[in-house]
């Protein structure tokens, strides 16, 4: 019966091993020569790639405007904390809301755009979002940003955690990422999961078999907004500041240039090994040359050029012809490519 | 009043006028044709009847209901389905999951978070006599991109009958087909008619005069001519233009 290979399981075997890795960090980091602030970074990370994947791999809808969100969840997880004094959950419910509810807005603009016209809309919407932080001097401190904002406790009722030291916060943030693979899994094997992708492939196809098709935009960018919004909360708790920089038109591109590298087109891990891949290169091409931009820069065109399905696209290829044998991997495209292989 | 009418339909790109005051009615139960060379306007008012275009005067009803409009999304929840002269695939995925995303019971499923479309095998088994019915039970996993062009235009039909629709708008389906390829589609159509209302675009003169109960011939933007294939076989212009030596 065909359906029988169709069932995707709640937890797959790659999630597994991405959960050993996850999990155990902080006791091999050092043995490795990382440390745990850069498993932090990258965590935070995965969350804005995974939710940003929602929109560029899955949906086929480029946004270079991204760090917006990132940046209003930033903002709202440290103006909670400034001015209300909010914990952890209150603070991270706020950046959550404050980023769904400007990726709402933004997304009305943008759900009936589709190519070129949505990628210049959401650069155009993004810089808005960028100039305010800037300018909006008694809201957002300007240029300089939110400073001051200390890492609270985290309160788990019985008891109480200090997140000061890297290892706590590096766990909470494992913990609520753990819990965003685990949630965008089971969306993306959802038959919604499957419709966003038509979108991708053809978007008047989806349309005429009664799709809405602006809707099903408006709501993948807003939770994609959702996932960047809770993963700037986290970066102000982290950082204990939150700053006009990651709203730019730069640092939004570095999340684009991260999923792409990755394999985000062709993999839900995409984006997980693209922001590994960027964290790694910084830190040892960094340790090597002040200008190690420009060779990871000259490193994403190589990418481009020779494999333009990324990191993913590559594993995926290489297993295919060493161990085509193998039975093909829960996940939908790659299991039917798979499948015509043999 | 028929199942499918179109009133007075005026659509124009600028200043170019496409169709000019064209009436069209279509039965339900039979096969409809449009024809005309290539130019015509047939494209548009295809285009016009399934929502892709809204026209600037003119009516569309759909058994009774005023349908002018309308997005394509809202048209196709009413029962129009329509396939492409180009194709229009969901490459990456399999001829199987293509169908599965065109069922409406996936389409009101969206919400589900815990239901697997591929999972279910009352879906699959729907999904499956879809295929089944335009000749490609056996290409289930076969990704679409990977299909020969026939089974490729087999399968932009099957999407289009996925959706359990009350009619079905055919565009071009004979495009780029050979003779045999053209000899499966006649056979398939005539396979179609029992259950569905069909109405078929086509240039090629001699495959819908197979076909059709009625024709409509389609020129300048204009209903040049209307009948059953023997009326117009007796017409003037029909037998004169080039359109019966494709």
């Amino acid at each position: 019966m065909l359906t029988a290979k169709g069932k995707a399981s709640l937890v797959p075997r790659q999630m597994l091993v991405f959960f050993v890795i996850l999990f155990s960090f902080p006791f091999w980091s050092q043995s490795v020569g990382l440390y745990d602030y850069i498993g932090i970074e990258i965590a935070i990370w995965i969350i804005y790639g995974l939710g940003y994947n929602l929109l560029l791999g899955y949906t086929g809808l480029p946004s270079f405007g991204h760090g917006a969100f990132l940046g209003i969840g930033a903002y709202g997880y440290g103006l909670a904390h400034l001015n209300l004094g909010s914990g952890v959950w209150t603070g991270l419910i706020i950046a959550i809301a404050a980023a769904s509810a400007a990726a709402a807005l933004a997304a009305c603009l943008l759900s009936h755009r589709r190519g070129i016209y949505f990628a210049l809309l959401t650069i155009a919407i993004g810089q808005i979002f960028w100039f305010v932080s800037i300018k909006w001097h008694s809201l957002t401190g300007g240029e300089d940003g939110l400073l001051n904002i200390l890492r609270p406790e985290l309160n788990l009722g019985v008891t109480s955690i200090s997140l000061k030291s890297n290892v706590a916060l590096y766990y909470l943030v494992a913990i609520l990422l753990a819990v965003v693979v685990l949630l965008l899994w089971r969306f993306l094997h959802s038959p919604f999961g499957s419709v966003i992708q038509t979108i991708r492939m053809n978007e008047t196809r989806a349309r005429f078999l009664g799709y809405r098709v602006w809707l099903i935009k408006w709501t993948v960018f807003t939770l994609s907004g959702a996932f960047a919004g809770l993963a700037g909360g986290l970066f102000c708790m982290t950082q204990e500041s939150a700053y006009p920089d990651i709203m730019s038109l730069h640092a939004s591109g570095l999340i684009v240039m991260m999923v792409l590298v990755g394999g985000g087109f062709v993999s839900f891990w995409g984006p997980v090994i693209g922001v590994v891949v960027f964290f790694m290169a910084r830190d040892l091409l960094g340790s090597i040359t002040e200008t190690w931009l420009l060779w990871y820069g000259l490193l994403f065109m190589a990418v481009m050029v020779f494999e333009p399905e990324g990191v993913a696209g590559m594993w995926d290829r290489l297993t295919r012809r060493f161990f085509g044998q193998f039975p093909p991997a829960p996940d939908t495209k790659r299991s039917t490519q798979e499948e015509l292989s043999t | 009043m028929s199942f499918f009418v179109a009133e007075n339909l005026h659509k124009r790109f600028g200043s170019q006028v496409v169709l000019e005051d064209i009436s069209l009615a279509f039965e339900a139960g039979g096969v409809s044709g449009i024809m005309g060379p290539n130019g015509a306007g047939k494209s548009t008012c295809f285009n016009v009847l399934t929502g892709l275009y809204r026209p600037e005067r003119g009516r569309v009803l759909f058994d009774g209901e005023d349908i002018t409009g309308l997005a394509p999304s809202e048209i196709s929840r009413k029962g129009i389905s329509r396939s492409f002269q180009v194709m229009t695939l969901f490459d990456e995925f399999s001829a199987l999951d293509n169908i599965m995303v065109a069922l409406p019971a996936v389409r009101s499923g969206l919400g589900r978070a815990f239901w697997e479309m591929r999972a279910d095998s009352a879906l699959a088994d729907q999904a499956e006599a879809v295929l089944a019915q335009v000749g490609l039970g056996g290409r289930e996993r076969v990704l679409a991109s990977a299909l020969p062009y026939g089974e490729r235009r087999a399968l932009e039909i099957g999407v289009t009958l996925a959706s359990e629709p009350r009619i079905v708008f055919l565009d071009e389906p004979t495009q780029g087909m050979g003779s045999d390829g053209r000899t499966l589609l006649v056979d398939l159509v005539q396979k179609l008619r029992t259950t569905y209302t069909l109405v078929i675009i086509e240039h090629n003169m001699q495959f819908l005069f197979q076909l059709a109960d009625r024709i409509s011939v389609i020129h300048w933007g204009q209903v040049i001519a209307e009948g059953t294939p023997s009326e117009l076989n007796e017409n003037e212009w029909v037998r004169s233009s080039e359109l019966g030596k494709v």
